[in-house]
């Protein structure tokens, strides 16, 4: 429990080497979107529908969420339980933002008539930018019962090695989300 | 590195340094209307710029560094990463010659052809 990362912890390796298959899929679906791209059908292009000031919005609330599981990460190597949940409520705040900016894109290009059913770019583009929110949709619901088993259990070793692995989760889901900015919006306005 | 609040405010600070980095290049390159740095330059440095951020996520939120003994996270990671390369890689490589070799009509093709290689 002291030395959380141990070697012989074989849990965070089996979660690791989930996080590997995980990053075949975002790696397929990034192949898809970039060979797909510049295939618009006639309609919106990347240029068109995208915003650097919401992409960096974006961004900058997912890093600072990432930053803040860092820090429940640091208090519940501490055992502080109290602290831990505060900076857990912190991370599911900064995600729930995150995740209600980004359906809040969807539904402007929706309304637009940008959805997943206009073009070869924007069925990869929801596909790969959905997944990845998918993916902080269930790391939200990993937070509750994280919650949930801090209040009823405390910062027993089973809980402390499930929190060491939604860390993991989360960091990962933010790597993700830096190359999405990177080859999907901010090569996108070029 | 070891685990404490200043690898991760460092790590939170080099993250968002190289993030306004990268909108920093794109901004200027959209406001001087395209002609300040090449496309080629541009993509080359966002996406150095993102490999980077992967490293020092990896380091100081991940911890890849304390790993001691045989380095099987390491090891998994980066013949994953071999893989992930070889499918983007390759299936842009491939899909690019099939749209050049499969273009849609004679005369999309004769634009093509003379805009690529210029006869």
């Amino acid at each position: 429990m002291e030395k959380i990362m141990e070697k012989n912890d074989t849990h965070a390796f089996g979660f690791w080497v989930y996080l590997m298959t995980d990053i075949i899929i975002f790696g397929v679906l990034f192949a898809v979107y970039m060979v797909l791209r510049a295939n618009t059908f006639g309609g919106p292009t990347s240029n068109d529908l995208f915003s650097l000031p919401t992409a960096l919005v974006n961004t900058l609330v997912l890093l600072t969420s990432s930053f803040t599981c860092g820090l429940m990460t640091l208090a519940a190597r501490k055992g502080k339980v109290n602290q831990t949940i505060a900076w857990l409520i912190a991370t599911f705040a900064l995600g729930a933002t995150f995740l209600a900016l980004e359906l809040g894109e969807f539904s402007r290009f929706i309304a637009i008539g940008a959805s997943w059913q206009r073009s070869a770019f924007l069925s990869s583009f929801f596909t790969l930018v959905g997944t990845h929110g998918l993916h902080i949709a269930v790391g939200l619901l990993w937070i509750i019962v994280a919650i949930v088993q801090l209040k009823l259990r405390g910062l027993t070793p089973g809980v402390t090695s499930k929190l060491t692995r939604f860390a993991l989760f989360w960091h990962f889901l933010d790597i993700v989300w830096i190359f999405i900015f990177t080859t999907v919006y901010l090569m996108g306005m070029l | 590195m070891k685990t404490t609040l200043r690898s991760y405010i460092i790590g939170f600070a080099l993250s968002v340094t190289l993030t306004l980095a990268a909108v920093w290049l794109i901004w200027t390159h959209i406001q001087s209307g395209h002609t300040v740095f090449s496309h080629q330059f541009l993509i080359a440095a966002i996406l150095a710029l993102a490999i980077a951020q992967m490293l020092v996520q990896l380091v100081f939120f991940m911890h890849l560094a304390e790993e001691s003994g045989p380095r099987w996270r390491l090891g998994a990671l980066l013949s994953t990463v071999g893989i992930v390369l070889i499918i983007v890689i390759g299936s842009i490589w491939i899909m690019d010659h099939l749209n050049y070799n499969m273009m849609a009509s004679p005369s999309d093709m004769n634009a093509y052809i003379q805009s690529q290689d210029g006869f």
